[in-house]
């Protein structure tokens, strides 16, 4: 369909910069979130907003609880004189991935991508119950917790994992003994609070380049294939133990292609999700799974999923990984998913 | 780079309430007429790109996911845009972009709003800390600066009175349109009541329910397509903040550099003599001739003059929103992407009895925010 076309312009993800997470950011406005991270991911690319030739960011009105919120936020880019802007009611992986696109048209040479997310304004379970179907399934008012161990269930009833399992994830990813972890009751089972994700507020930037413009950096992370897919929305329409769309995209991407991958960054808010995630990507033992910790340690909405390919392409910026696979996710039960393979060689 | 065409153009018929269907019964109204127009089928679309403009216009949030099922998705991408009134525009312009990138060969853009679902007024009226509340929607921010637009170059106080009057007869020769009014006159709109002064109730937009879509494809899916395309010229997109001191919100900088871009991408060197029409977002009367002079068709100034003189009508040397535009059916998140599909139709020969006699090459503009989002495109009978 789409993977093997033309030959594509290579594009880099030349930095990245993020806020340190936290649960609840009271101070910190819209603009404020965006404007210390954008002003970050320049520096460190060494460009001036002058030099970018397109912008696009990621946010979601309703986290905030108002329209128009990513309004606020462009101030934190300040456009002026005026830019070539867009922005998407998605994570911010969607906006690279939409920047990646423009840059492949040839007449600009970088973009500057950003996301933020304000979770704790609200009761953010309850929020996420508004992304439902609003006729047939957000009036019975099943939150995003309860809806993530719907699918928990439905993999364990399938025999290809244990709660035990989803514990070990756990405790990999933010620490604490296995028996431990599985002594302590349930949250929604069978999910335990240690396989849900923190509530949290954020923000991250990167910034992309092309061709010569990405080669004047030491290492640039080129991205080699990035591709997305959804799934239908009613969950009884899918199989909720197999990622069917992160799939496709990881083919897409090129995934088993790359050679070997040093590190993976999963956006997976829940624990056994991850575990339907490594499943989909065929990602063996061997490689790293998310070294930063994940959703499952900091998880701001429309930020958690850039920030995935942000931290997959600092541990190439670093020299710390050659290949690398970044995953982003939208929607419930992981209806929709992105796919970023990532490496410090260009394609040859 | 690819060239991008339009093959496939639907909407749907825009009414204040549309109870007869849901939100995805609105956009795969829409959706299945591009694909019809096209003659195509959903397994023929790769991708989809979707916009509409605040969640709260429905109370749905980030509806791509809810929609992806009726909109063929299943399986494929599907993208939300959304920047503000301009994202019609916006959202047909990403969409083009897999295209010209050479990503797809065949992408589906759907834009909608349905009104009815939740209060547009509400939405439009948030209280936000530490921000004056703004509590008289989109007529309230807009007012005064169709006030300074007035004191800046002395109009005559009638001349939105006769865009408004134009527009809606405009609309009766558009089936789709949702203002509908027979026998509208300037008596008419001069007797309705003020709403925002110097606004009246006849001189903005409805509240509409509506979607609009299209079918994107490159040259070979041109080359195949059953009916002759609208060929994109160019496209551009400008945004600037909302406030800051010396600001010019009735002549943004953003406008102008958009226009300028997008003139630049099609080879126009004069605006008003090298394109035939242009549907522009007008959803307060006096928009027009603000925007004739911001997209450079009239010199600083002298907007009013040329909306006075009748040019802009149909039958004139340039007309203005022939389907009766933003003023006759405004489902918010598609009054952009109409716009751009109306004026693909129009160098399609498609517009029927709106139709401008042998347009070639067409404006579709959008803008949104406080006056700061800016999205357009030149579309044309010939390949460029």
């Amino acid at each position: 369909m789409s993977a093997s076309r033309a030959r594509r312009r290579d594009v880099a993800i030349v930095s990245f910069a993020q806020l340190p997470p936290v649960r609840r950011d009271t101070a910190r406005d819209e603009t404020e979130l965006v404007q210390p991270v954008v002003t970050a991911a320049l520096r460190q690319a060494g460009l001036t907003r002058q030099d970018i030739g397109f912008t696009v960011s990621g946010s979601c009105d309703y986290l905030i609880g108002r329209p128009f919120s990513f309004v606020t936020a462009l101030d934190g880019v300040a456009p002026w004189p005026p830019i070539a802007e867009s922005h998407v009611e998605m994570d911010g992986a969607w906006a690279l991935y939409e920047a990646w696109v423009r840059l492949q048209q040839g007449d600009v040479d970088t973009a500057l991508i950003y996301a933020y997310g304000k979770s704790s304004l609200g009761d953010l379970p309850a929020v996420l119950t508004m992304q439902l179907d609003p006729y047939y399934l957000a009036p019975l008012g099943i939150d995003a917790v309860s809806l993530a161990a719907l699918q928990a269930r439905a993999l364990l009833d399938s025999g290809r994992a244990t709660e035990r399992d989803l514990a070990v994830v756990a405790a990999a990813r933010r620490g604490g003994a296995v028996a431990e972890l599985l002594a302590t009751p349930y949250l929604v089972a069978p999910l335990r609070r240690h396989d849900c994700p923190p509530i949290s507020d954020g923000a991250c930037a990167v910034v992309l380049a092309a061709g010569d413009a990405a080669r004047r950096h030491a290492r640039p992370a080129w991205i080699r294939g990035i591709d997305h897919r959804v799934e239908p929305h009613q969950l009884g329409s899918r199989d909720l133990t197999r990622s069917t769309s992160t799939a496709i995209a990881a083919e897409h991407a090129g995934v088993a292609t790359i050679g070997p991958i040093d590190v993976a960054e999963l956006h997976a808010p829940f624990s056994h999700q991850e575990l339907i995630l490594r499943d989909a990507l065929g990602l063996g033992a061997e490689v790293a799974v998310n070294p930063s910790g994940g959703a499952l340690v900091a998880n701001p909405m429309m930020v958690a999923g850039l920030t995935r390919l942000g931290e997959a392409a600092a541990r190439i910026h670093d020299g710390r990984a050659r290949n690398a696979v970044a995953h982003a996710t939208s929607g419930p039960c992981l209806q929709q998913n992105l796919v970023c393979v990532l490496s410090s060689e260009v394609a040859s | 780079m690819n060239r991008c065409a339009i093959i496939g153009i639907g909407q749907t018929h825009h009414k204040a309430k549309r109870q007869d269907v849901s939100i995805a019964g609105l956009v795969r109204e829409a959706a299945a007429r591009a694909l019809a127009d096209a003659e195509l089928d959903w397994k023929d679309i790769d991708a989809v790109v979707l916009g509409k403009a605040p969640d709260m216009f429905e109370g749905v949030m980030m509806p791509e996911l809810y929609l992806a099922d009726a909109l063929g998705a299943a399986g494929k991408p599907i993208m939300r845009v959304h920047t503000a009134g301009s994202v019609g525009g916006s959202t047909a312009i990403v969409a083009a972009q897999t295209v010209i990138s050479g990503v797809h060969r065949r992408v589906l853009t759907v834009a909608f709003e349905k009104q009815s679902e939740s209060d547009a007024m509400w939405a439009l009226s948030p209280r936000i800390p530490f921000q004056p509340q703004l509590t008289a929607g989109a007529g309230g921010y807009f007012a005064p600066l169709v006030r300074a637009y007035i004191h800046r170059t002395g109009a005559p106080d009638d001349v939105g009175m006769m865009v408004a009057v134009k527009d809606r007869q405009h609309a009766l020769k558009n089936p789709y349109a949702h203002l509908r009014i027979k026998g509208i006159d300037l008596a008419m709109v001069r007797d309705s009541p003020m709403l925002w002064d110097p606004i009246r109730y006849l001189e903005t937009c409805p509240s509409s329910d509506g979607a609009c879509a299209m079918v994107l494809t490159d040259e070979d899916g041109a080359r195949a397509a059953p009916r002759p395309p609208a060929w994109v010229h160019g496209l551009a997109t400008r945004s600037e903040p909302v406030v800051f001191a010396g600001r010019n919100q009735v002549d943004p900088q953003a406008g102008r550099d958009c226009a300028r871009d997008v003139y630049a991408q099609a080879r126009i060197a004069d605006p008003r003599r090298d394109i035939d029409v242009a549907e522009i977002y007008v959803p307060f009367s006096w928009f027009e001739p603000m925007w004739l002079e911001n997209l450079g068709f009239a010199a600083s100034g002298d907007g009013w003059r040329m909306t006075a003189s009748g040019v802009t009508a149909l039958g004139g040397a340039l007309p203005i929103n022939p389907s009766g535009g933003v003023l006759s059916s405004n489902p918010i998140g598609a009054s952009g992407m109409l716009r751009f599909a109306e004026a693909a139709m129009q160098v399609r020969d498609q517009a029927g009895e709106h139709q401008v006699d042998g347009a070639r090459r067409a404006l579709g503009h959008a803008y949104g925010g406080g006056s700061q989002f800016f999205a357009m495109w030149i579309v044309g009978r010939d390949r460029p």
